[in-house]
């Protein structure tokens, strides 16, 4: 059967170094092909052709900030669903119903999110 | 000694043949383009234009590796690192098959068998956001940000209707392994036929985290120019353009796998016994490989076909109807199989 030993990880391990190896080159190397020519109008941000104002570090919506809260909330609740349905058969009824609660705690969590209008991209 | 060298080589041949499907996918897409629009396609490069993606590449190599003056050099050398990194680790924990024999050794064809296989791709999926949020961020471009932030918000959104859809497959075969999902979808017992609704909010989802049309607002050119990757150039753009053909690939290879039987196929029984078991290995490989094909051309068959969202309509598929479907669908599995059919 399987095993979780650190035997069955050391592909992982090899492949990683071929991955690195193959990236590094690449970003090494490939930079040195190609012709180079410098000047200011040249290095700076491309905006349309006009010039540029300003730079990117300015303000955003928040929605984009909530969302990326409520992802961190919600997904540590999905991680919990895994040891569940791993174990699913053998934790039978009395497991089902737990995890039915569970949703339920999700859920109402979820409506909330709903209702206080986190998720309306409009307003 | 002789597993590393065995795996060593099995990592090389898997890599080459993902290069190289990444790199005829853009010829694919092309092609699929151009059939669906009535078009000839790029036709000038060797016979039907079939060396046109190797004329691309030689091309992206000698071009100029642009670094504009305002932007964070180490991290926009970075970004476009991390996404080819992802995108090329995920390989590893696929079953492609299931064992050759050869020279006395029973080599198995996936890299590393390990039990959160399904874990495994989710956390690189996870961090091929980085990619494009550094990327993106270090341009210091005001499109390129807008296109980084769109990406992000958007692929973790999707990540979580993905992780939840995934479940129901997880409570089916009580393991995270994917070569024991594969497995268990002996001949025509495919996962799909058990988890339609599943695989719907899979593959929504999977167009989602490719950032694929109708999902590819990060860089819808008409406003944002080229996304994330507007300041990019040479293989660093090349990098960024490989890794999606290569996220799409793992994508097609992973609804294959999770929903699609993965190797399996009917009859394979029969051919076991009557080719031998190296023959059904070789056929196995094809039959994965031809339902990988077609899940790319799906792909681009949708690309020329949709129109793209607005992003209000994306995050609210997402969130509001992929979510809440994705749930019912694990209740319904669980409930199903607690007290209807043990």
């Amino acid at each position: 059967m399987l095993d979780s030993s650190s035997s069955s990880y050391m592909p992982i391990v090899l492949q990683s170094i071929v991955a690195l190896g193959f990236v590094g080159l690449v970003l090494v190397l490939v930079p040195m092909l190609g012709p180079k020519s410098k000047g200011s109008t040249k290095t700076d941000n491309f905006e349309c052709g006009i010039e540029a104002q300003g730079d990117a570090r300015v303000k955003f919506s928040v929605k984009y900030f909530l969302t990326a809260i409520l992802f961190v909330l919600f997904d540590v609740e999905v991680i919990f669903f895994y040891p569940y349905a791993v174990n699913f058969k053998s934790l039978g009824s009395p497991g089902f119903l737990a995890v039915v609660m569970f949703v339920a705690f999700f859920l109402i969590g979820f409506f909330y999110v709903l209702k206080k209008g986190a998720l309306e991209w409009e307003k | 000694m002789d597993l590393i060298l065995e795996k060593s080589i099995l990592i090389i041949v898997i890599f080459s043949i993902t290069l190289v499907i990444a790199m005829y996918s853009t010829y694919m897409e092309r092609k699929v383009a151009a059939f669906l629009q009535d078009r000839i396609g790029p036709d000038r490069a060797g016979p039907f234009g079939i060396l046109q993606p190797l004329a691309d590449g030689g091309k992206m190599f000698f071009k100029e590796d642009f670094i504009p003056a305002k932007s964070e050099r180490w991290l926009f050398i970075l970004g476009p690192g991390i996404a080819m990194l992802t995108a090329l680790m995920t390989s590893a924990v696929i079953p492609w098959g299931t064992s050759i024999e050869m020279f006395g050794r029973n080599i198995s064809l996936q890299v590393a068998d390990i039990n959160i296989g399904i874990l495994y791709v989710m956390g690189f999926l996870s961090i091929g956001v980085y990619g494009i949020m550094v990327g993106g961020w270090a341009s210091n471009n005001k499109y390129s940000l807008m296109g980084a932030i769109r990406a992000s918000s958007q692929m973790i959104s999707y990540e979580l209707a993905m992780g939840l859809s995934i479940i129901a497959i997880v409570m089916m075969n009580e393991s995270l392994s994917l070569s024991v999902i594969a497995e268990k979808q002996d001949s025509w017992h495919w996962n799909v036929l058990y988890q339609p609704l599943g695989f719907l909010i899979f593959i929504v989802c999977a167009f989602a985290e490719t950032n694929r049309a109708p999902f590819d607002l990060a860089e819808c050119d008409s406003e944002l120019i080229g996304g994330y990757h507007t300041e990019y150039s040479s293989m660093k753009l090349g990098f960024y353009l490989f890794a999606e053909y290569i996220n799409m690939f793992i994508s097609a290879t992973m609804i294959s796998t999770l929903y699609f039987g993965s190797y399996n196929f009917p009859g394979m029984h029969w051919v076991g016994d009557h080719l031998g078991h190296n023959w059904l290995a070789i056929i196995e490989v094809a039959v994965l490989f031809s339902k990988i094909i077609f899940f790319i051309f799906f792909f681009m068959w949708v690309r020329w076909t949709l129109p793209r969202f607005r992003y209000d309509q994306l995050m609210h598929l997402g969130w509001k109807v992929l979510i809440p479907l994705a749930i019912i669908n694990m209740l319904i599995t669980g409930g199903w199989m607690t007290y209807v059919w043990k």
